[in-house]
């Protein structure tokens, strides 16, 4: 049952052959669930970088709703359009609706994620790299921060800031950022200690180099994980705002906004105004999961597999 | 030990003072309460007499040194809304939440460790997946959809529980629970389960991640070979190990919980701090919000404390002095 | 406190009249909204008044359409242009047993320009009494300075508290510089949250009272007048409204406010369930901007003709000229929402179509003044004539959690007003930000809602149409500042005028001169309605006021 120690080198990427993506592709894909995760998450995020394109309707553009279409049920026919999945309270189509939610859920999703790995890793990178008191002083706070829920610090967040999709992204990269420097901090902590690193420092390279191009990528596989975690709370958490009256604007709305529209419908039998926007929510966010749960299982070197 | 705690409290006092701030500038800068809270026939006059008596015609510094006077003597201001110490309004109310969050994460442990155990035992089986699958799920769904959806199908559609509101109560200890009535009881089912169920995903994870890596361990292995029985191993040794991590989110979990119930709260119309807090924000009450987030930070503050303290206790290994403080 | 209050109940329980069986004489209510306070004068705000009324009456009562009614005073009349005399009910006694008298009155007059902290203070109802004479226990002679035909009104929005059960004896001189009267302590809000000072004449009592959860009312068995057949009253604050209305549909609550347009259709076709619904006072409108030469968030209008003076974002950062100074476009916008699609579509039936400030049949309103038809081709011409024959871009401000569907019948307008070629974006907003932001002028268009509490067209004429003017008292919520000398000067005259005819006939004429300059855009009346058990009937009121007092059981 134990693990030979040559599969664990080679998971870390030391031991020459097998190219190691290859050997995480395979790994990857030994969960059937996985797959599928990665696939939905493929096919929805394509369809909210093209939803323009492949929508019945511009849902934001005032000219081609009308309020006089409103709560239509699923698969009702009005003048040339076909609600497939019916009409909000304003004749929005909820096709529609739910693709430039998804594009404006995932977008704000990825942004503050990307934001806040950028920040959060550069933070890491530079306490781990420099140690001594910038290490203390950082991480110190990266605790105090990750010491208090995501929910309450984002509340005060944009309840300071006001609404806005902007200020939704501030307030997500505001609560994310020290997941971010606190891994990294950690895998580059142990990475700094390698040969590699040693011989670069002997080449005298500059900090930048070595930070940026030896440092960096060899400790992005646990940034991976915790990212792709991250984006799926950060949908959730900007859901939840939304649903609290503090986040998105109305005017664009997310799928947690939907879901809440949606949710002052549930009771009168207009099910399909919050049902599909929800449906649309946990299967992002359940696909993002399982890809995330794999790629822990494949990039955690201690768990047995 | 001593120099531990001593960092610790400078440490919090900081934090408190910056938040404090931040806080107090920023719902200064959303906008005046009085705008909200006055009678719109109340005319010019009328209007600036109130701005007066409330004292939101000074600069935000000197109302914001005034607040911190009377901080340091006790009193953390006078609601807006309300008119009496925002203290005692958040006091008068946390037993509510404390109740619901200690039920919420009390349900999480009870069903989260057996199950979690068990996913950790047979991570291929049928039911080893479905609850990993579960789990998922509970991670996934977002509180406030699960709890309508737990309202439609219990409250509307099988008319089982109740839907909002935390029914009787009676005095224990002085304050006032619900827990120890029947009417009380079916109130904070569904809303402790609401809330109880991002943590039992936690839990079910961290039990399972738990057993899976300690029944590779040789003294396991050990006592399946002296012939000790499977429950044995697993009620002895099994959960002791998993005990640390569990005992990490009992406490440091109970405080998120709080800060989660504000949604759980919203939906259920659930009396606590949480629906006070969105309440307060939506008002614009700044010595309530200041009032609960210090109130909050200060407990967060000793929930960490008492966990590392308990984690030494607990895990010899452990060291305070070799903490970060 | 809480055993007098048991032993009263027990000696009264044995001359009670009418046994009511005992499961059907409680009831309880799910509220929208909550109150701030039991005290009486803290919070001059409806869901406090609402409550208010249950234990503390006033001089005079407003029914469900606000015409005035007796209550505690059985008469009043002007005497002369600044004086009136009110004849007091007699054999009226508090909860606590002592008598009413025009003592009290003056007592709680002196009490609510003192209350401290006060968000909004009742001293806009108590500032026009300059002088009160008490020539015997039941008669009040009240002088003011000018003459104000509004005091028996404003005397029905506060209640009486007792001087006696609050420590006074000996008698009071009002005095009306708000400093108490030379009364040295009165008794502080949280006596009244907790019970102890809770002590009116009302036909209910204070029960319990829990901040957020529930608000406990026993019936006053001494009441003076019919009562109320409900034993125990529980009022429970639900202010999400899904909840509210699954609190009913699962039997939680007998009585809700405000069901969401959406769940009527459901809770219509429940057996069990009854909506009672009322025309109601408030007007949902839309306002302006007309007071500079630019305004924030137009597009596409070309320079401004002048430069922007005085307060407003347009003062300190470039903007483009303001269309809505024209009258033309002004009525275009008028012309271009189709009223009736917003009350069928958006509010489920549930509104009027509003052509004033006030619904037919108020005081001050026009007979016959009509909505605004819907006609877009007329206002594109209108458009075309005003020099926007390609219309512009606006920034609608509303905001999302204030008024009925609010965010919504603002998305409905930038619909219409998009299709007459005005493209017009919503800025939807949590009121307490909305508000904000309205205050500092940064919307040159939003949407807000208007209750008048008087029932009176002075209430919406004074504070949404008139010049904004400190000394006058003018304009208190006019933040599109429309400023027009002549109907200035009528709402001035007509609010000292004493004669009901005169004062209604100005202030008709003032309203539909507003109404012709396009001053201000009315859309609709809400429609209140509430949802209940079918065994019980509401009798539903125009002030949207939620009252145990009008919930009966049907015989």
């Amino acid at each position: 049952m134990n693990m030979p120690d040559s599969i664990l080198e080679e998971k870390t990427g030391v031991v020459e052959g097998q190219p190691p993506w290859r050997r995480f592709a395979s790994d990857f894909c030994e969960s059937r669930l996985a797959v599928a995760g990665l696939t939905i998450f493929v096919l929805i995020a394509l369809s909210a970088i093209f939803a323009p394109w492949i929508t019945p309707q511009d849902p934001y553009d005032l000219m081609q709703i009308d309020i006089l279409d409103g709560r239509l049920p699923p698969g009702s026919v009005s003048g040339e359009m076909t609600y497939l999945l019916g009409t909000d309270d304003q004749g929005r189509d909820m096709l529609s609706g739910i693709f430039y939610g998804l594009r404006t859920s995932l977008s704000v999703g990825a942004a503050s994620t990307l934001i806040a790995l950028f920040l959060g890793g550069s933070v890491g990178l530079i306490a781990a790299y420099f140690g001594g008191r910038v290490d203390t002083i950082i991480m110190r706070v990266a605790d105090l921060q990750l010491s208090f829920p995501a929910i309450l610090i984002a509340l005060i967040l944009v309840s300071i800031l006001g609404q806005g999709v902007d200020k939704i992204i501030i307030a997500l990269v505001g609560v994310q950022w020290a997941y971010y420097a606190r891994t990294i901090r950690g895998t580059a902590l142990v990475e700094r200690r390698r040969e590699y690193i040693e011989a670069a420092t002997c080449l005298a390279l500059s900090h930048r180099r070595i930070v940026f191009r030896h440092l960096l990528p060899n400790c992005t596989p646990p940034l991976i994980v915790v990212g792709t975690v991250q984006v799926a709370h950060a949908i959730a958490l900007e859901a939840t705002l939304s649903f609290l009256g503090i986040g998105i604007p109305i005017t664009e709305p997310s799928l947690g906004l939907l879901i809440k529209n949606g949710f002052d419908y549930m009771l009168s039998g207009d099910y399909w105004i919050s049902f599909y926007p929800g449906i649309a929510l946990l299967i992002t966010i359940v696909s993002i999961n399982l890809v995330g749960d794999q790629l822990r299982d494949v990039l955690n070197p201690r768990l047995q597999r | 030990m001593l120099a531990f705690t001593v960092r610790r409290l400078l440490q919090s006092v900081i934090v408190l003072f910056v938040m404090s701030i931040i806080v107090f500038l920023g719902i200064y800068a959303i906008g005046n309460p009085v705008d909200i809270l006055i009678n719109p026939e109340a005319d010019i006059a009328e209007q600036e007499a109130t701005i007066r008596r409330l004292g939101l015609d000074k600069p935000v510094w000197t109302q914001y040194f005034t607040f911190l006077t009377n901080v340091l003597q006790g009193d953390l201001g006078t609601s807006f809304v309300h008119n009496e110490p925002a203290l005692l309004i958040i006091l008068e109310r946390l037993p509510a939440t404390m109740e619901l969050a200690v039920g919420a994460v009390g349900l999480a442990i009870i069903i989260g460790i057996p199950a979690g155990i068990i996913a950790g035992l047979y991570p291929d089986s049928i039911i080893g997946r479905g609850i990993m699958a579960g789990s998922i799920l509970g991670f996934s769904l977002p509180t406030f959809w699960v709890g309508l959806m737990l309202i439609m199908l219990f409250s509307v559609m099988l008319g089982w529980l109740p839907a909002s509101g935390r029914g009787d109560t009676v005095g224990f200890l002085g304050v006032q629970v619900s827990f120890l009535t029947w009417d009380g009881l079916t109130h904070i089912f569904l809303p402790a389960f609401n809330l109880a169920l991002f943590k039992m995903s936690l839990v079910i994870r961290l039990a399972r991640a738990g057993t899976r890596e300690v029944m590779l361990q040789d003294y396991i292995k050990f006592a399946r070979a002296k012939g000790l029985s499977n429950v044995r191993v697993i009620g002895v040794h099994v959960l002791k190990n998993i005990l640390i991590p569990v005992v990490t989110v009992l406490g440091l979990e109970l405080g998120s919980v709080i800060a989660f119930a504000v949604v759980t709260e919203t939906v259920f119309a659930w009396p606590g701090i949480g629906k006070l807090l969105i309440d307060s924000i939506g008002n614009l009450d700044r010595p309530l919000v200041v009032a609960y987030l210090l109130m909050t930070v200060t407990m967060f503050i000793i929930i960490n404390f008492v966990v590392d303290i308990l984690y030494s206790l607990l895990d010899p290994r452990v060291r305070l002095g070799d903490m970060k403080a | 406190m809480k055993i007098r209050l048991i032993s009263f109940a027990a000696a009264f329980a044995m001359t009670t009249l009418a046994p009511v069986m005992a499961s059907a004489a409680d009831l309880t209510v799910g509220l929208a909204s909550e109150p701030s306070s039991i005290d009486p004068h803290y919070h001059n705000l409806g869901p406090n008044n609402e409550m208010r009324r249950h234990i503390f009456e006033s001089l005079i009562w407003q029914d469900e359409q606000q015409k005035l009614t007796p209550l505690l005073a059985t008469s009043w009349e002007p005497t002369s242009e600044t004086t009136w005399e009110f004849k007091l009910r007699k054999g009226v006694k508090f909860h606590d047993g002592s008598d009413f008298t025009a003592r009290d009155f003056v007592y709680t007059a002196c009490r609510i320009p003192t209350v401290p902290n006060s968000p909004s203070s009742f001293t806009i109802y108590t500032s026009a009494m300059k002088k009160i004479e008490t020539p015997d226990p039941h008669t009040l002679i009240i002088h003011t300075e000018k003459p104000y035909p509004l005091l028996p009104v404003e005397l029905a929005v506060w209640g009486i508290i007792s001087a006696t059960a609050n420590g006074v004896t000996g008698d009071i001189t009002f005095n009306p510089d708000g400093t108490g009267c030379g009364i040295t302590s009165f008794p502080q809000t949280k006596e009244f949250n907790s019970g102890q000072a809770t002590i009116g004449t009302g036909m209910f009592k204070y029960g319990e009272y829990v901040k957020g959860d529930r608000y406990v009312m026993n019936r006053n068995d001494a009441y003076w007048g019919e009562g109320t057949e409900w034993d125990t009253v529980t009022f429970k604050p639900i202010t999400n409204s899904a909840a509210r209305v699954a609190a009913l549909l699962a039997g939680d609550v007998d009585f809700i406010s405000k069901p969401p347009t959406q769940d009527l259709e459901r809770l219509e076709s429940e057996p069990d369930i009854t909506l009672s619904s009322m025309g109601s006072n408030r007007v949902i409108y839309l306002h302006m901007d007309q007071y500079g030469p630019s305004t924030p968030g137009v597009k596409g209008t070309g320079a401004p003709d002048g430069t922007y003076e005085g307060e407003g974002p347009c003062a300190t950062s470039a903007c483009e000229k303001n269309p809505l100074l024209d009258r033309r476009v002004r009525q275009a916008l008028s012309k271009a929402i189709n009223r009736d699609a917003i009350v069928d579509k958006v509010m489920g039936g549930y509104a009027v179509a509003a052509g004033e400030l006030l619904p037919q049949g108020f005081f001050g309103t026009n007979e016959g003044a009509k909505p605004e038809a819907y006609d877009p081709e007329g206002a594109k011409k209108l458009l075309v004539e005003a020099g926007y024959p390609n219309g512009f871009e606006l920034v609608l401000g509303t905001p999302n959690d204030r008024y009925i569907n609010d965010a919504k019948i603002a998305q409905a307008i930038a619909q219409m007003f998009t299709r007459v070629g005005i493209k017009t974006s919503v800025n939807a907003m949590t009121k307490s930000v909305f508000f904000a932001t309205r205050n500092k002028y940064e919307f040159s268009l939003y949407l807000a809602g208007w209750g008048s509490g008087t029932g009176e067209m002075s209430s919406p004429m004074r504070a949404l149409v008139g010049t904004r003017d400190k000394s006058r008292g003018l304009g208190g919520t006019n933040r599109g500042r429309y400023s027009n000398p002549v109907i200035d000067d009528m709402i001035m005259e007509a609010l000292s005028t004493v004669d009901d005819d005169k004062r209604a006939t100005l202030l008709a004429e003032s309203s539909r001169m507003a109404m012709e300059d396009y001053a201000i855009l009315p859309l609709h009346f809400e429609v209140t309605i509430w949802a209940h058990r079918s065994d019980l009937s509401y009798g539903a009121r125009a002030d949207q006021y939620t009252m145990a007092i009008g919930i009966n059981s049907k015989k």
